[in-house]
């Protein structure tokens, strides 16, 4: 491994592409993944599907989007605030994905099995995102590129604009090695408690982290320290609702909770504190995690009665139930008289058909579960970390979630993340083997 | 069983109850879709979904929340678990489920019983000239067993194995039916049951050995079947050249019987050792172990039983004839009475499974 001639930093769908790219490009590599095997793939493991634009009638989505419809979402989306040469760069490759994920063994639903999800603009993976992580592993490793789990890139050597060695840790056993170029693709430092308390103060202990646990970021805000360039805002978090009882990390999709509209949503003092049905669509769980964030102590919860416990979706955690409202409050330890003034009074002007009114009535508590931060390393048209010197690293290359925030500071789209991380990993990687084939 | 029945079950619920929440391998196989059409999985449904599911694996791989994550879903373990709890509370009488939980042993026992009785019967019965001597004339199979005695031994066990199968697996369709019945759906059943679709994991493999594990499998499976309906047919026409023709056995060599038979009993061979060979290689996550021993010892008894019978097609005109004849008639009988308390019980569990969810398909 000392000879390699690359190595990548990071074991999700980003990584991967690299080392990938890399590899076809003829360059030597090695990918260091912090997980043990079994839970490779950073947050990839809970990825469904990705943003692209294709033609009508293709096989693995509905309609057609085109890239000005993509390029046009994605400004709404993030008020413009994103990379133009970075987001014209992504959209144009979003179109090769499909053909270029067929190449590596990676299977999308189609249109032909049946089943399908409804969607215009993103594709599914058949089986999810592991299936992609499994399929790229058993790929990268069918042609050669050594792959070393259990492993963490502990410290990177910067000598003026190069890398020029890297500490790695695994097993117990610490060694340096020297490889011509790097690729950074190891996710953000979303998973990381003392660093998210830093920017969020005691807000970060009402978090709760839906993907992988070893997004600690600590090359990231080593980088940042020894004057990278930073881009985004740690500050911001790409957060959706969920239930308040799901593990601390790794829960995933499942833990979400979007019964929202059915029924009424209280803070820990019983008031309502937003337009329950306002928003129906899948944009309600990034505002309602935004909306709890707010919350005091980071608490909500969400008060259905039994016609929103039928009309609810299915739910990690059955809801905690009562045969009346004011017992449910005082379970949940909420001040009854509030939770009814709210129910009165402000639910009586809501645009429910029916206010809260038949028994049993349930809880769901709800917590902000955080995915990812706008906050990373701000890169070149080549995928380089830039410094705040205004140079680039010559040998640094990122990809994915540590860069994502220079085509997306704020706001997100539905399979953006994924395709950023698809599209830039293998840039990244087919810039590193161009650096290094020099 | 160690696990207690109501783990089992409330285990497959909760495992489906998050993949309905899910819904990442709906295009793997139609379990997760007919799930999602069944949010309340009460116990029948969970039934039926567990017959559905032919333990291919994909979804498993492809699983963000498998071991070690503490959620811990493992749906084809689960439905195997679920499967197996449910042969169990099928079989008729009840008592008898021991036989197919200590599957391996009862079918040794049985074959040596079988094959140990047919012979020790012989011995005593037969004078020593007729028991070696080999078949050459029609009728010389009758010399050392009565027809009578050959029709009554076959007859009464297989009678025997088709009532207590039917009788489980009415049972069970009592419990999982959906009406009502079509063309349309039987049609839809038969492409099922030919392609074993559902053991495809949605046309793929997770990673690329998978595809031919899966792959083998299935094309295995149906050379077992295949084996199986020849030599269900060997026997048929058979009887059609005795009772019809009067022809009696031994036939010669290109005639329906043999012809039928040999390659019915090859078929077996090679599909029932193949099979051992993929079970010996199976990954221990995806299913669980009584089952797995259960397999093994139907394959073992089918072997037997063809191995047997192919001998004594090769041997006849030698001095062994007479006991080989009899040590197949024995594995035989074993296997006969054996059927309805063992692995071969799934055949009408998983038809009737698919054909509900053919019925179904059709209606929406």
């Amino acid at each position: 491994m000392i000879a390699d001639q690359i190595v990548v930093i990071g074991g999700g769908s980003a990584a991967l592409c690299a080392a990938i790219a890399a590899r076809r490009a003829g360059a030597r590599v090695t990918l260091i993944e912090r997980a043990p095997q079994t839970l490779r793939g950073g947050n990839t493991r809970h990825a469904r599907n990705f943003r692209l634009q294709h033609p009508p009638n293709c096989d693995f989505s509905d309609g057609d989007y085109s890239a000005q419809e993509f390029a046009d979402d994605l400004s709404r989306a993030t008020q413009g605030s994103g990379n133009p040469e970075l987001t014209a760069r992504l959209i144009t490759e979003s179109a090769q994905l499909p053909a270029w994920l067929h190449s590596v063994g990676v299977r999308l639903q189609t249109r032909r099995q049946g089943r399908l999800p409804v969607s215009r603009k993103t594709a599914f993976l058949l089986g999810g995102g592991k299936a992609l992580i499994n399929a790229l592993y058993g790929y990268a490793a069918g042609i050669g590129v050594n792959i070393e789990y259990d492993c963490t890139a502990a410290q990177l050597h910067l000598h003026k604009n190069r890398v020029t060695a890297i500490t790695l840790n695994q097993h117990h056993r610490q060694r340096i090695v020297q490889p011509q170029a790097l690729i950074l693709a190891s996710g953000g430092a979303q998973a990381n408690r003392s660093w998210l308390a830093q920017h969020w103060g005691e807000r970060a202990d009402g978090l709760i982290n839906r993907g992988t646990p070893y997004a600690q970021g600590e090359l990231l805000l080593a980088l940042l320290a020894a004057g990278a360039q930073a881009v985004g805002d740690p500050q911001r978090a790409y957060l959706v609702a969920v239930d308040a009882r799901s593990p601390p990390d790794d829960g995933g999709i499942i833990t979400r909770i979007r019964a929202m509209p059915e029924g009424i949503v209280v803070n820990r003092d019983g008031e309502r504190f937003h337009d329950e049905s306002a928003d129906s669509g899948s944009t309600r769980y990034a505002l309602w995690g935004r909306l709890v964030a707010d919350c005091p102590g980071q608490i909500a919860y969400l008060l259905l009665d039994s016609r929103g416990i039928c009309l609810a979706p299915p739910t990690l955690y059955p809801p905690l139930t009562a045969p009346t409202m004011s017992d449910l409050a005082a379970q949940l330890a909420l001040p009854v008289a509030a939770v009814e003034r709210s129910l009165m009074t402000d639910h009586a002007a809501a645009h429910h058909p029916l206010p809260l009114s038949t028994p049993p009535f349930a809880a769901y508590p709800i917590r902000p579960g955080i995915t990812f931060t706008y906050h990373g390393l701000a890169v070149d048209t080549d995928t380089r970390v830039r410094l705040t010197s205004g140079q680039v690293i010559d040998n640094l290359f990122a990809a994915g979630t540590i860069m994502a925030p220079n085509l997306c500071p704020q706001g997100y789209l539905s399979g953006l993340m994924l395709s950023i991380s698809l599209v830039f990993g293998r840039l990244a990687g087919e810039a590193a083997a161009g650096y290094v084939n020099t | 069983m160690s696990t207690p029945e109501i783990d089992v079950d409330a285990e497959a619920r909760r495992v489906l109850h998050l993949c309905n929440i899910c819904g990442y391998c709906n295009g793997y196989c139609v379990v997760f879709d007919a799930a999602a059409r069944h949010p309340l999985l009460t116990a029948n449904e969970v039934t039926w979904l567990a017959q559905l599911c032919h333990g291919c694996g994909n979804c498993l791989y492809a699983c963000q929340y498998a071991p070690p994550h503490p959620f811990a879903v493992n749906v084809p373990q689960s439905l195997a678990q679920r499967r197996w709890q449910d042969y169990q509370q099928r079989i008729w009488p009840r008592a008898a489920a021991g036989l197919l939980i200590e599957a391996e042993a009862v079918t040794r026992l049985a074959l040596q019983i079988g094959i140990g009785l047919a012979v020790l019967c012989a011995i005593i019965v037969l004078p020593w000239a007729t028991l070696w001597a080999p078949a050459h004339a029609p009728g010389d199979f009758y010399r050392v067993v009565p027809l009578s005695t050959m029709t009554a031994l076959g007859g009464l066990s297989l009678s025997w194995a088709v009532l207590v199968l039917m009788m489980s697996w009415w049972r069970f369709w009592r419990q999982i039916a959906a009406t009502p019945l079509s063309w349309c759906a039987m049609r839809q059943l038969i492409g099922e049951i030919i392609s074993l679709r559902q053991l495809s994991g949605g046309g793929v493999g997770c990673h690329p050995p998978d595809d031919r594990r899966l792959a083998a499998k299935r094309g295995l499976h149906q050379l077992l079947l295949f084996g199986m309906v020849l030599c269900v047919a060997a026997t048929l026409s058979a009887a059609l050249l005795h009772h019809g023709l009067g022809q009696l056995a031994p036939y010669g060599l290109v005639s329906w019987p043999v012809v039928l038979g040999t390659l019915g009993g090859g078929a077996i061979l090679v599909a029932g050792s193949g099979l051992l060979w993929l079970k010996q290689h199976t990954d221990p996550d995806l299913v669980i172990a009584p089952m797995q021993a259960a397999d093994r010892a139907l394959l073992r008894l089918l072997l037997v039983t063809a191995g047997t019978g192919l001998a004594l097609l090769i041997s006849r005109a030698t001095p062994a004839m007479g006991l080989l004849l009899v040590v197949h008639l024995g594995s035989v009988t074993a296997l006969f009475l054996l059927l309805p308390y063992s692995k071969f019980v799934h055949v009408g569990y998983r038809v009737l499974a698919l054909l509900r969810h053919a019925i179904q398909a059709k209606i929406q």
